[in-house]
């Protein structure tokens, strides 16, 4: 634990919340320092929207403590609620009012004045993109523009600590990156960010630090670089325009024997070469590879691990599920 | 347990609130407390959504604009002729005399119900979440629901009062009367809110309240006075419509708005029963909305 002196604005210690039997929280210890975005990894069930629900008062705990920007769940939670923003799994917007009289009745409800409340709803319809459709009623936004007024929702009061959680569940990758641009934004400025997610690539992409859980109990925690290099790099995919000429793709890299690359696997049924790589110059050197033997290549992608794979490697333990898709099995070599 | 715990500086001593742009906190911020006047405006905002949810959606008007228009020509076309006793206009018209006082409880009575569903479908959306995780009073959520549904108990009692003019209803000029056997109704109706919140609250899900509500409603409507005089009934049965809080609702309206038949005890026993049921209920209401995960 670090004892010099940094000041935390999320502290959490020996955090219990069960609910009977299960155990959401089991002993959670997690410290977010002033100004840094921490990421909480873990699977659907791990304890994170819990954890989230604990730090924002809708749920009080059953053991342990927790302060935010100084102030206790249990016993402050009014002067809690004036420091923090949340933004939920679900769009907590209302969805019958527009964008702007979302925005505008939040502002009243944070103490503002008619005209500032209207003034500050403006400013943050403007800075999400969401001017256009101020008038219109929520339930008619798509997927992203509802989770960009649930973000803007959560920046009215200015809070100290924003809680994200789950930001992007549900959003497919084109809205996803919308969302992303718009956190990082936020990050710029300079806010304490608790970002809840199940993606290793949107943890790597938002967080500084990050706290890996698992069934309420951590697994890993550390900078994200650190975690990365434990986990291992990418896995590259080549999909050769013949899917007779997979198996034939493995031996020829198999052969070539390039510079720290190993573990080529064909897989029939995706029709792709998998292969581990750590680095943008084994990236460069498998591809420059196959062209050279003359390999018609249909397609080319990398992979960040998936959450299980990251669990693989953290923990050695199988991951959960066992029927995942095998086309990205290899990387924690 | 630790013992790193490094507090904020700038938010342990002073007010949490006035760092640079901070929305305004009121003074006394600190102990968190939240004023009346920050109160009344925080349900004023609360209110204004649900006006802005039912301008959004004016079907859900149809229950306080339709029912009283159905129910009276039902009540009134279909049972007025018998039910007077004789045959012809003149039974229906002491009928439509009788009737339309009654039926102010029963409107605030069955808007009321409908409160239960909306709560309980709110809490199933992100936006309850919301509201709670804010500096507001949680119980502000709740009052500014009462307000608008009351809102719509006088929308109701209204449509009422007009298709009752409409039939032959005649006050006789007992407009204050009329103006008392409304703000009684609108009490009366406000009390119930509170059951049904807490009914909204505790069930799982939206239909179970509505099947429940239903249950609650119908013996009390037509184990009252509203529809008929209860003379006739057993005396067991008896017993019970004299209880029965609509029926005080329903004996106050007529001794009002007609300037017959006993005052003073029937709108005693409708504040006794108003004022009784909202303190019972509204405590718990609002606790275990507080509590609720």
């Amino acid at each position: 634990m670090t004892r010099e002196k940094t000041t935390n604005a999320v502290e959490v210690r020996g955090l219990v919340k069960h609910f009977g039997e299960t155990k959401a929280v089991d002993g959670i210890d997690l410290d977010v320092r002033e100004g840094t975005v921490m990421g909480v990894l873990g699977p659907n069930g791990a304890g994170k929207t819990t954890l989230v629900r604990v730090l924002s008062t809708l749920l009080q705990p059953d053991a342990g403590t927790a302060t935010v920007a100084g102030y206790d769940v249990v016993r402050q939670p009014r002067q809690l609620r004036r420091t923090i923003g949340l933004t939920g799994q679900y769009a907590s917007v209302d969805e019958k009012l527009s964008g702007r009289e979302n925005l505008y009745m939040i502002g009243r409800l944070l103490d503002l004045s008619r005209t500032a409340a209207r003034k500050r709803a403006d400013e943050l319809l403007e800075r999400f993109s969401l001017t256009e459709a101020a008038k219109r009623p929520a339930s008619k936004y798509s997927g992203g523009m509802r989770r960009r007024l649930d973000l803007a929702a959560s920046m009215i009061g200015r809070p100290k600590v924003l809680y994200l959680d789950e930001p992007t569940t549900g959003l497919d990758p084109r809205t996803r990156n919308e969302v992303w641009d718009e956190v990082q934004n936020i990050v710029a400025d300079g806010n304490t960010v608790l970002l809840t997610t199940q993606y290793m690539e949107e943890a790597e992409r938002l967080a500084s630090e990050l706290t890996v859980i698992d069934r309420g109990r951590i697994i890993a925690e550390g900078k994200v670089p650190e975690l990365k290099a434990k986990v291992g790099g990418r896995t590259l995919e080549v999909r050769p325009v013949d899917p007779g000429e997979l198996s034939r793709m493995v031996g020829a890299l198999a052969q070539a024997g390039l510079d720290g690359v190993s573990g080529a696997t064909a897989s029939e049924e995706a029709g792709v070469v998998t292969v581990p790589i750590v680095s943008d110059e084994q990236l460069t050197a498998v591809v420059g590879l196959l062209g050279e033997r003359g390999f018609a290549i249909a397609d080319i992608a990398t992979h960040l691990p998936s959450l299980d794979e990251v669990f693989l490697a953290l923990t050695g333990e199988k991951a959960t599920h066992e029927d995942e898709k095998n086309e990205l099995e290899e990387v924690a070599a | 347990m630790s013992t790193a715990t490094v507090k904020a500086p700038q938010s342990s001593g002073t007010s949490p609130g006035p760092g640079a742009g901070s929305a305004p906190v009121k003074p006394g911020a600190d102990e968190g407390r939240i004023g009346l006047r920050a109160n009344l405006r925080h349900i004023s905002a609360l209110v204004r959504r649900n006006a802005l949810q039912i301008k959004q959606d004016p079907e859900s008007m149809m229950d306080a604009l339709l029912m009283p228009i159905i129910f009276t020509l039902l009540f009134v076309f279909v049972f007025g002729g018998a039910i007077g006793g004789g045959s012809g206009g003149s039974s229906r018209d002491q009928y439509i005399q009788y009737l339309i006082p009654g039926m102010m409880g029963m409107m605030g009575m069955s808007i009321a119900m409908a409160v239960g569903t909306g709560i309980n479908e709110d809490f199933r959306k992100g936006v309850m979440d919301r509201f709670r995780s804010m500096p507001i009073a949680r119980s502000s959520v709740l009052i500014a629901k009462s307000v608008v549904e009351v809102g719509r108990m006088l929308v109701a009692v209204t449509v009422l009062l007009i298709v009752g003019f409409a039939v032959g209803f005649d006050i006789h000029g007992h407009w204050l009367g009329m103006l008392g056997a409304v703000g009684l109704t609108a009490l009366f109706g406000a009390s119930l809110l509170w059951i049904f919140i807490l009914l909204g609250l505790t069930m799982s899900t939206a239909q179970a309240v509505q099947g429940v509500s239903f249950l609650v409603l119908m013996p009390l409507q037509f184990g009252s006075s509203i529809f008929v005089p209860t003379g006739t009934m057993p005396g067991w049965l008896k017993a019970f419509t004299d209880v029965n809080p609509l029926t005080h609702v329903a004996d106050s309206a007529r001794g009002l708005m007609l300037g017959e038949g006993a005052v003073a005890n029937p709108v005693m026993w409708t504040v006794i029963w108003s004022v009784g049921l909202t303190l019972l209920t509204a405590p718990v209401a609002i606790s275990k909305f507080r509590k609720k995960t």
